[in-house]
């Protein structure tokens, strides 16, 4: 009895636990939306608010194919997840380089809309509390487009080198989920500086 | 504003005697403050926000107390009573892990005392934030300033700074006095304990708290929200008067500088530096082209008992130095050192030493 | 002993062929992702700037034992005071409540290491960063009117005093800099404490069976990913306004001061509770075992704790009362506050019930819990007398508030933390920590304590602000000052035994051996100090007292739970 180890194996259960990679992402998510949900809090609260300048009804046009190319990126990545897991490396890196390209699009367009806005519409970030807002928010999700291309990138260019097999599957999904919050997030700003905002 | 009183007054004076009897400083603190003592103790109210909440705070300890003798006595009696003993014979004690109904019952009472103290809390919170404004009132615009308060009577139409001077209100006709709270930089808090809780000048942000004093006395107060260098030296001096006192000083108030007023050749240099060197552009004096807001109002200076808001007595020695080397009292001020000659500072401070 | 049978780990020391240089030595401590390593690191790191932290209390203290005096300037006093709260809150409390929770959850669940080593090493050189930016202003900033350096603006930086208008030079940019990358370390340490929590605890340990630190730690962290990004998000704001010309405060600009105060504050109420959670964790560990009963009401501690931590989200205005919001929401805020103190009442009443009927032994670790539940008990009812919004309009902001937050932290958290380390240096180094200087240093301390915080709340009743670097004679402040002044020498003496205890006790304790407080938990089924590995073989568990079933067979705790 007093040598009785403490790993006392009885019936051989399962004893399974989540996946640690799948919560810390999450846990960063949480973490993020977080940031997010105060930037929008400070742009619904200031809207109205500014005592100058472009509103947004005079220069906000609705980026309807940038959301469109982004949205459609999680569609992608979905795809290749799914064709990695079933063992089609080819299939997967074909998605897997259409959402890289997306998430490009999308950000040359965000690139486009502030050009036009600052150069034409003479909104920036210090004109007015509109500015200040639209910039920060948009830019800080532009912001974790970039980390999450930059992410996506490199398991391109291992792609691209032939090592990404189906084993991997696992580490491509946990970035995958990043991928779809930055989606997500997108979709919420949309809304609320692109609908409700104006 | 009889709506108010905490009104269940054997209760008030239960709880008196009960905290009174447990400590005595609270009593000591109620009772050491007259009119002209310079006692800041929130048990000390003179004025309805202040005597309402002082009603609250009591049945407030009188909770607390009862909990923390209930709560405290259990901790030390089973910290005594539970201890090994030393003819202990090893074994383990009976190992409880719980009791549903012990849970249930020290659930159930804190709630209970929860809801009793939320309740108590907003009626008294309704009481004084939305109180009505009486058309009699008294009304004043405050505006924090860093290190200083300006006072605008609208009413009257003269601006003064640092001291402010109210009506005492009589409890059965009251004559409130109503401020409104501005910034012109950064944040501040209005509080004078023996008139009301604190109340803050937040830039861009219009607040409303009123006094109605009933008892005439100078009370005192500070700055209490951090505003910079100086924070501590931007004190409160709130002069509550009789009627007719309080009008008076008005009227005085309302006068301005006249061209007419024979000035000694020293005083009259005093004005010519005044007006040619930088004064003018923060300081006002009314009645002449002086104009400047961004620091005190000067028109009558002599009538207050102390300058740099409160820091220091009002004697001719303090003013001097006050003009010359500002760090001297309060060193961080935004009163910029003059830079003038002896002779100057002379003439200026005859010149102020007019402003009555 | 029972457990010296179990082969949970063996220490084996393996001859070495040559000793290490110290130089060797440094380089393994600064490259380790050793969840023990690190712990250990947070903690040293910690309490080096708790020293820091109370020296320049002490300034403070003497500058304001007697009215107008003059020991240091308005400008020095302002900074000290923003940097004694700056860093006792992020590079004291949060490193040391870190560096316990990363040595001892793997072990108290029977896992190897951290989820994510490497992150684990990323988060404490991140914070660690921090710290030493924070300190850096000290020679390379400015402050208020260019006239300092370090940051003066308080710990909250309330804006528009934190803008470039009112903030000249750098000295707010490192405050803000500095918290933000420690920050990032804070999200760091979370997510890891989250993840190995959820997915690595050992066979038969189920949530309902993990003990009470690894429940509380895994609250905390969720709600380090809550509170701590609403201030980064103002921090990036506040750059964004300082640097990029926005307008996010600025008045001037149609801007808002109080959404500052709402971003900030719906960080800093959490943030405390953060702060408090892993003590009572420690409190809710110690206890029992000095007691020799279990805890008691083992899923209430747990449902109260999660309670705490969704509610104390809801209170923050609390902290705001005086701002000018409308009555509702005063009362709202009232109501929220007053709610938080049942859950937390409750668990005293489960420490209560873990003591009645025990057999309580008074070492160290158990002195310095018995101090807590007294002074958290009145802690929290100075806080619930400050939740009733008109009490807080009279006593807000003064020394009343900084009366109850120090009895908080340094009467609660403080006590718990000085329990901890007692409870944990044996395991930690293989060390009993001496009981006579231990005696001397609860006694001291405890003296120093009462001294300094209980007179503490009169000044604030006789309207004293906070934040001034003096104050006028003639208003009745001055004894009771001098008197929390002079609380600080017997809280000094009180830490010179403890640390003069803990490096003396290095080389010349007592031996401690796997187990010396005959305890229950995992961490003490393995040698002390635990090997890299933590287990020789994986654990498996089938109660929340593992080692206490080992120990009585014929009585198991699962017979029970």
């Amino acid at each position: 009895m007093s040598t009785q180890p403490l790993a006392i194996s009885t019936i051989e259960t399962p004893w399974t636990l989540p996946s640690k990679g799948r919560v810390g992402m999450f846990s960063l998510i949480v973490a993020e939306l977080a940031i997010f949900t105060i930037f929008v809090v400070a742009y619904i609260f200031y809207l109205g608010k500014s005592i100058s300048g472009p509103t947004p009804r005079q220069v906000l046009h609705l980026p309807l194919f940038n959301t469109i190319c982004l949205l459609s990126s999680s569609l992608t990545i979905h795809l290749a997840v799914g064709a990695l897991r079933g063992g089609k490396n080819a299939a997967f890196r074909f998605f897997w380089f259409l959402t890289f390209a997306l998430g490009v699009v999308f950000l040359v367009g965000t690139g486009r809309e502030w050009y036009h806005l600052i150069y034409e519409d003479g909104l920036t970030i210090s004109t007015n509390l509109f500015g200040t807002t639209y910039y920060s928010l948009v830019g800080l999700h532009a912001f974790h487009v970039i980390v999450g291309l930059v992410g996506l990138g490199v398991v391109m260019a291992f792609a691209l080198a032939g090592k990404v097999k189906q084993e991997h599957i696992y580490r491509v999904d946990v970035l995958s989920l990043y991928w779809h919050f930055v989606d997500v997030v997108w979709v919420v700003v949309f809304t609320v500086v692109y609908i409700i905002g104006r | 504003m009889r709506f108010l009183a905490f009104n269940n007054s054997n209760l008030r004076r239960a709880a008196q005697v009960f905290i009174a009897g447990l400590t005595p400083l609270i009593d000591a603190f109620a009772q050491s403050a007259g009119p002209f003592s310079r006692s800041t103790s929130i048990f000390s109210p003179v004025s309805t926000p202040a005597d309402s909440i002082f009603g609250l705070s009591l049945f407030v300890l009188a909770v607390t107390a009862v909990i923390f003798v209930v709560v405290a006595s259990l901790l030390l009696y089973s910290s005594v009573k539970f201890r090994k003993k030393a003819d202990d014979d090893g074994r383990e004690p009976p190992q409880i892990y719980g009791s549903n109904q012990l849970e249930l019952a020290w659930t159930v009472i804190p709630v209970l005392i929860v809801v009793v103290l939320f309740l108590s809390a907003a009626r008294i919170i309704h009481g004084v934030q939305d109180a009505a404004q009486p058309p009699d009132a008294i009304r004043v615009t405050v505006v924090g300033h860093q290190f200083w308060w300006e006072y605008r009577y609208p009413q009257y139409g003269f601006v003064t700074a640092n001291e402010l001077h109210v009506p005492v209100s009589d409890p059965k006709y009251p004559t409130p006095t109503f401020l409104t709270l501005l910034s012109a930089d950064t944040d501040h808090s209005f509080w004078v304990p023996r008139l009301a809780g604190k109340t803050d000048l937040i830039p861009n942000h219009s607040n409303s708290m009123w006094i109605d004093p009933h008892e005439a006395g100078v009370y005192l107060g500070q700055c209490a929200q951090y505003c910079g260098t100086q924070h501590a030296k931007m004190l409160l001096r709130v002069y509550v008067e009789p009627r007719v006192d309080f009008d008076r000083w008005v009227q005085a108030q309302q006068k301005q500088v006249s061209a007419n007023d024979s000035l000694d050749a020293e005083a009259a240099e005093g004005l010519r530096v005044f007006e040619s060197t930088a004064c003018m552009n923060c300081h006002a004096v009314a009645g002449t082209g002086a104009k400047g807001r961004f620091g005190p109002d000067l028109t009558h200076l002599m009538s207050r008992d102390t300058i740099a808001s409160g820091a220091v007595p009002n004697t001719p020695a303090n003013l001097r130095l006050w003009v010359e080397n500002p760090d001297a009292f309060k060193p961080g001020s935004l009163m910029p050192a003059m830079n003038l000659t002896k002779q100057q500072f002379d003439e200026l401070t005859a010149y102020l030493l007019t402003l009555h | 002993m029972a457990s010296d049978t179990i082969p949970i780990s063996i220490s084996i020391r393996l001859p070495q062929e040559t000793r290490s240089t110290w130089l060797e030595t440094l380089h393994e401590w600064v490259i380790t992702v050793d969840h023990k390593r690190l712990g250990l690191m947070y903690i040293g790191y910690a309490l080096l700037f708790l020293v820091i932290g109370g020296i320049e209390a002490t300034v403070i203290r003497i500058q304001l034992a007697v009215p107008h005096a003059h020991f240091v300037s308005p400008q020095v006093f302002n900074r000290m005071f923003t940097m004694h709260g700056t860093t006792m809150i992020f590079f004291v409390a949060m490193p040391i409540l870190f560096g316990f929770a990363n040595y001892l959850v793997p072990l108290m669940i029977g896992a190897r290491d951290m989820a994510f080593p490497r992150l684990n090493a990323w988060s404490f050189w991140m914070t660690a960063m921090g710290g030493v930016l924070l300190y850096y202003s000290f020679i390379g900033g400015d402050g208020l009117y260019g006239a300092g350096s370090a940051p003066d603006t308080g710990w909250w930086a309330y804006a528009p005093l934190t803008s470039t208008a009112f903030s000249k030079g750098h000295s707010t940019d490192y405050w803000t800099i500095a918290i933000l990358v420690s920050g990032f370390g804070s999200i760091g340490t979370a997510i890891n404490i989250l993840a190995t929590i959820i997915c690595m605890r050992c066979r038969g340990m189920t949530l309902g069976k993990m003990p009470l630190l690894a429940w509380l730690n895994l609250v905390m962290s969720g709600m380090v990913l809550f509170a701590v990004s609403p201030l980064t998000a103002a921090q990036i704001m506040l750059m964004v306004d300082r640097y990029l010309g926005g307008h996010f405060f600025d008045t001037q600009a149609g801007g808002s001061a109080t959404i500052w105060m709402h971003f900030f504050w719906i960080f800093g109420h959490p943030e405390v509770y953060i702060l408090i959670i892993p003590a009572f964790a420690f409190v809710s560990e110690i206890v029992p075992v000095f007691s020799r009963k279990a805890i008691f009401g083992y899923p209430v501690m747990v449902a109260a704790t999660v309670g705490i931590g969704f509610v104390s989200m809801s209170v923050w205005a609390h902290h705001m009362f005086t701002i000018g919001m409308p009555s509702y929401s005063n009362a709202f805020f009232v109501l929220t506050t007053m709610a938080v103190g049942v859950p937390t009442g409750i668990k005293i009443f489960n420490w209560l019930g873990t003591m009645w009927g025990g057999k309580i032994r008074y070492a160290t670790p158990m002195m310095f819990c018995l101090g807590f539940l007294f002074q958290f008990l009145l802690a929290g009812l100075t806080g619930i007398m400050l939740g009733v919004a008109p009490f807080d309009w009279q006593l807000g902001n003064s020394y009343f508030v900084v009366a109850h937050f120090h009895y908080v932290i340094v009467g609660g958290i403080l006590f718990a933390l000085f329990a901890a380390f007692y409870y944990w240096y044996p395991k930690m180094t293989g060390r009993m920590l001496d009981e006579t200087l231990g005696k001397w240093h609860f006694w001291l301390f405890l003296i120093g304590f009462h001294l300094t915080f209980d007179f503490m709340h009169i000044p604030g009743i006789l309207g004293m602000p906070r934040r001034i670097y003096t104050y006028e004679p003639g208003r009745g402040w001055g004894i009771w000052n001098l008197i929390v002044s002079i609380g600080v020498l017997f809280q000094i003496a009180g830490v010179l035994f403890f640390v003069f205890n803990m490096i003396r006790s290095y080389f010349k304790g007592k031996v401690a051996g796997n187990d010396p407080w005959d305890a229950w938990t995992l961490e003490w089924a393995t040698s002390s100090p635990p090997p890299a590995y933590n287990f020789l073989v994986a654990p498996e568990v089938r109660s929340r007292r593992p080692l206490w079933d080992l120990k009585h067979p014929e009585d198991p705790d699962w017979k029970y739970e």
